[in-house]
């Protein structure tokens, strides 16, 4: 029916098909610039994979006495005492963040001002915040505590501002509607949105917790990484491997236990 | 019980006039059918009457107090006389029917005890009352989510109507609804009225359900009353007014197939004339679902 064939391709991110290319070549560029600058040289890389061989004999079979077993034990239970502590005071701190941080409900300077908070806790990694708070409060678990808790904020207050962002706005005016207080509006109408999700996120917050309490002890916050540490300034490698193995029981059995109670809740 | 509305005009911040000072005053147990094209001001104008949105100028007298001048509790006070009925239903998803109607006996409790679920046994016995006066009688512990769109909306209208309203607003309660359950919903709308002597102020896309129920109809064009009375006069030329802006008796003969258009909007398969009405061609070419900006 048409005398003239008319072509399609599927139009590009990039508007022009040249300049898809140059992404493509400027990527590309930038790894392998990278990878040079790190001194990552094929030679290298061979070499420390056979000396890691070697090492790795060192590390088998795991062992500890029993004043290190009880040692691994102790900070173990500290570690998840400090998981367990730092996402409820997390996670209490999170929620009036969230709805300050949620554009919907929230005027906007407060809105601003939680969300660069949320940013300035997402943008720190938690060994670089332990660090500095170590020095404020000094060594032990306390530093620790602060350290997830302030961690949680930026995940838990942001991921659940999005959510409350998504909510239906007409249930909210249907309780407003009502003759509701401000209350009775969030209990009512905004509340029951996001319970499922927020009982999910916690757990989830709950088992990455864990998972941070293990290492935070490297810089002197608390927990199992400490001795991790001294185990490895002093070269006691099967006494590494028997602290590795107990942190990723422990990891395990705590990202098992998130998995299950997220898929109730779904 | 009866609401008068005097000069009301809504500019949103988009710089939308939605309303340009509309006067209408509905009282007694009168049923009230607003209708009007898209974009008429329907919606707007029941928001502004309980201030969900906040009119811009103008004055809504309920029972002579003046809504626009109360503070946020004397407003809250207010709007527990006021039901509300939704097009989308707005229904609280993951709460319970019950939850959803006692939901309309807010107002009378506190933030505690609506935390805790737990309402005056009175008000638990008017929820039963009326989930069955709906036919919803033995759902109260379904979750909303699993009910079909008839049954939301009967739950809907028990949530308005526990709250002992002294008016009813409806916001196109059967755009969401097939032919069959918009019927039936109307039926449920103004019979409760009656029983309860209330006044219904509701707002609807199909003429033909707005002249079998409605005792008076209202018409709303581009935020201004064109028609106002009862369904035996809305003929052909109001209609026209309504949905085009026309004003027959200084215009030009229609077009045939444009009459037809507009025969058929009063015509009285139910359902079959909204597809009509939204598809009538406006003088400058455009259909009346989306008025061009210029457009008077
Ligand atoms: N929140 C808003 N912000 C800006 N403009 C709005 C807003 N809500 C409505 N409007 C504008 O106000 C006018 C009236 O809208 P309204 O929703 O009241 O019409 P309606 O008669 O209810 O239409 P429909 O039949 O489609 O529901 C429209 O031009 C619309 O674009
Ligand atoms: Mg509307």
């Amino acid at each position: 029916m048409a005398a003239e064939r008319r072509s399609w391709r599927r139009p590009t991110a990039f508007r022009r098909r040249e300049f898809t290319w140059a992404a493509y070549l400027g990527l590309a560029a930038f790894f392998l610039w990278s990878a040079w600058g790190v001194g990552a040289d094929p030679s290298r890389i061979a070499s420390g994979l056979g000396r890691g061989l070697t090492l790795l004999g060192d590390f088998f079979p795991p062992e500890a006495t029993p004043r290190q077993a009880r040692r691994i034990a102790d900070k173990m239970v500290e570690s998840v005492a400090m998981a367990m502590v730092s996402t409820v005071t997390g996670i209490a701190i999170s929620v009036p963040v969230a709805f300050m941080a949620a554009e919907n409900l929230s005027p906007k300077p407060l809105y601003y001002l939680n969300r660069g908070f949320i940013s300035l806790s997402r943008a720190l990694n938690a060994i670089i915040v332990a660090i500095l708070v170590v020095k404020a409060v000094g060594l032990g678990p306390l530093a620790g505590v602060i350290t997830i808790t302030f961690k949680t904020v930026g995940f838990f207050a942001k991921l659940l501002a999005e959510d409350l962002e998504d909510i239906d706005m007409g249930s909210v005016d249907a309780v407003r509607a009502t003759g509701a207080s401000p209350i009775q509006t969030l209990v009512y109408g905004v509340v029951p949105q996001i319970i499922p999700r927020f009982a999910g996120l916690s757990v989830y917050r709950w088992d990455i917790n864990i998972r941070t309490s293990t290492i935070v002890g490297i810089v002197g916050a608390g927990g199992i990484g400490s001795v991790l540490l001294t185990a490895f300034n002093r070269y006691a490698y099967q006494y590494v491997t028997a602290i590795l193995i107990a942190i990723i029981a422990v990891v395990l059995v705590a990202e098992g236990v998130s998995a299950v109670v997220r898929r109730r809740y779904q | 019980m009866t609401l008068d509305v005097t000069g009301l005009r809504k500019v949103y911040p988009t710089g939308d006039e939605a309303l340009k000072g509309v006067d209408v005053s509905v009282g007694g147990s009168e049923t009230t059918a607003m209708i009007g094209p898209s974009g008429a001001g329907k919606s707007t104008f029941i928001r502004c009457i309980n201030r969900l949105t906040e009119p811009t100028e103008g004055s809504i007298e309920l029972d002579g107090t003046d809504l626009t001048g109360l503070d946020d509790d004397g407003l809250r006070e207010a709007r527990r006389d006021i039901g509300m009925i939704f097009q989308e239903y707005n229904l609280v998803e993951r709460l319970t029917v019950m939850e959803n109607v006692l939901t309309g006996r807010l107002g009378y409790v506190s933030g505690w005890q609506a935390f805790r679920r737990s309402f005056p046994p009175d008000d638990v016995e008017r929820a039963y009352e009326i989930l069955e006066r709906v036919g919803l009688g033995e759902m109260e512990d379904k979750r909303v989510d699993e009910l079909s769109g008839g049954q939301r909306q009967r739950v809907g209208i028990a949530r308005a109507v526990v709250q002992q309203p002294t008016i009813l607003l409806v916001d196109e309660p059967t755009s969401s609804l097939d032919p069959e359950t918009s019927n039936t919903v109307m039926r449920l709308l103004t019979e409760i009225a009656a029983e309860r002597e209330i006044p219904v102020l509701i707002n609807i896309h199909e003429v033909d359900l707005a002249t079998e129920y409605a005792d008076r109809i209202v018409g709303l064009h581009d935020g201004e009353v064109v028609f106002d009375g009862p369904p035996d006069d809305l003929h052909d030329g109001a209609l026209d007014r309504v949905y085009r802006g026309g004003d027959p008796p200084e215009s030009d003969a229609p077009p045939a197939d444009e009459t037809a258009a507009s025969d058929s909007s009063v015509g009285s398969e139910p359902g079959g004339e909204r597809a009509s009405a939204d598809g009538v061609v406006s003088p400058d070419g455009g259909t009346t679902d989306r008025p061009g900006p210029g457009e008077p």
